[in-house]
């Protein structure tokens, strides 16, 4: 494996024996369901799977989530802050089961926490040194492609309402959740489709039946491990 | 990117930097007091103090859970918060702040530990470069003394244990502020550090950090104008 940039302290890529899948996508873009078939595929199939995902740390967890109910914290604090939360479960679960041999599964990576702060108006060239220097290159990025009118349709389905963050409430795009989740997410639609460019993702198109996009991914990742 | 630039607000930010145990602390607290009585507009902040962060950096240095690298991003995290919060408003409303303790401490210990520079630079370009940053040097054999003298007991990262450097916690100390004390005064000249020798009495050094703040700083455009009765 390799990182990005220059890596982190005291580790070297080549002692990481495992795989790093991440699956990216907006909220109702069906990540967790794909990431729980491809767990019990994987494991099926006498693969040992990690799962990771954002907000998971020890560090800061419960930090972030006490931030998260109020606006406590700054744009660029928040930021500094999901990186902290990255970095600690980077260092401490992901390249742990790296070294170990083991498949790990992330329900998003850096890609959104970046999209996520361009759309709200940061430096992008910052975030990029910020996550890039630490980041490794995962073996594979699977972006789950949902037009936002199915995303809403999903989202009602699962909780009947909307997430205020997910809707993009704190940027004040609309007064109107409904609108303002439209706008939100076709901003985010847009900025990971810049991401693209430079990151290179697996973009598969996610208003299908769980199944046959898991199928999909599935082919890929057998590729991968056969590689 | 990467690169750092300073302010253009009516305020002015004054750092201190300096070894554990070199007496900046009270000399940045002295000239608090002073630009106080003189009745100027005086914000003081430190490292490592927003209420929220610090929980988090407590947990994580209890429980010895920090790497390198989560060690500067959440100093960095605490940092961002008082400076969105408090020292950019504040110099953007005209206020002399003062700073007990800057980036130049990540950029120094993060360095030791092992992070990229560039990186960590880049961490912090979001905030302004200081209008003076005064660097209280001392012999590092000094400071540790002076440490040693009147907290015998040592935290884990604040001896650098986290380095493996020595089994022994004062040795272990010894040789991070040793290091830190390299990478400061690799930083003096390119940060232009008014280097204040602290070796000497705290009464000479405050002399001579008062004399350079006058200087450097036109101070009569600070006052605290008070409306109404007088």
């Amino acid at each position: 494996m390799k990182f990005y940039g220059k890596g982190l302290p005291n580790l070297n890529p080549k002692d990481l024996l495992g795989k790093l899948i991440v699956v990216e996508g907006a909220d109702g873009s069906g990540r967790s369901t794909q990431i729980r078939l491809l767990t019990d595929w994987l494991e099926g199939h006498g693969h040992a799977t990690v799962n990771v995902g954002l907000k998971r740390s020890t560090l800061v967890s419960n930090e972030l989530a006490t931030a998260m109910q109020g606006n406590i914290l700054s744009p660029i604090t928040l930021s500094l802050f999901y990186a902290t939360d990255f970095a600690d479960q980077l260092e401490n679960t992901i390249v742990p089961a790296l070294k170990a041999g083991f498949i790990v599964l992330a329900d998003r990576y850096i890609y959104t926490l970046i999209a996520r702060d361009i759309v709200r108006g940061g430096n992008p060239e910052w975030l990029f040194q910020l996550y890039t220097n630490i980041a490794l290159v995962p073996d594979a990025v699977f972006y789950l492609d949902v037009a936002p009118r199915f995303l809403i349709e999903r989202n009602f389905q699962k909780n009947a309402s909307l997430n205020y963050w997910e809707s993009g409430m704190d940027i004040h795009l609309s007064r109107d959740i409904f609108d303002s989740f439209l706008k939100y997410q076709r901003k985010m639609k847009a900025e990971y489709r810049q991401l693209n460019e430079r990151f290179h993702f697996e973009i598969i198109r996610g208003n299908r039946s769980p199944r046959a996009i898991s199928l999909e991914i599935q082919t890929k990742i057998e590729k991968l491990l056969t590689e | 990117m990467g690169n750092l630039t300073k302010h253009i607000c009516k305020g002015r930010l004054i750092a201190v930097e300096g070894l554990d145990g070199s007496g900046k602390s009270t000399q940045i607290y002295l000239l608090k007091r002073w630009l106080e009585l003189e009745g100027y507009k005086v914000f003081f902040t430190e490292w490592n103090s927003s209420l929220l962060v610090k929980k988090a950096t407590k947990k994580g240095k209890k429980a010895r859970l920090l790497t390198p690298t989560t060690f500067s991003l959440i100093h960095c995290t605490d940092f961002a918060d008082r400076y969105e919060r408090q020292i950019w408003p504040l110099l953007c409303a005209g206020y002399i702040v003062l700073a007990d303790r800057y980036f130049f401490t990540a950029f120094a210990r993060d360095a030791v530990r092992g992070c990229d520079r560039q990186w960590v630079m880049n961490n912090y370009s979001f905030a302004t470069l200081p209008d003076i940053t005064f660097y209280f040097k001392l012999q590092p054999q000094i400071a540790i003394n002076r440490i040693l003298d009147g907290r015998p007991t040592l935290k884990y990262h604040e001896a650098g244990m986290d380095l493996n450097l020595a089994a022994d916690p004062y040795e272990s100390f010894a040789i991070f502020q040793g290091r830190i004390n390299d990478e400061y005064s690799k930083m003096a000249k390119k940060f232009n550090f008014q280097v204040i020798n602290a070796g000497r009495s705290a009464e000479e050094q405050q002399k001579l950090v008062r004399k350079v703040v006058s200087e450097q700083i036109d101070l009569p455009a600070f006052k605290l104008r008070v409306r109404g009765r007088l």
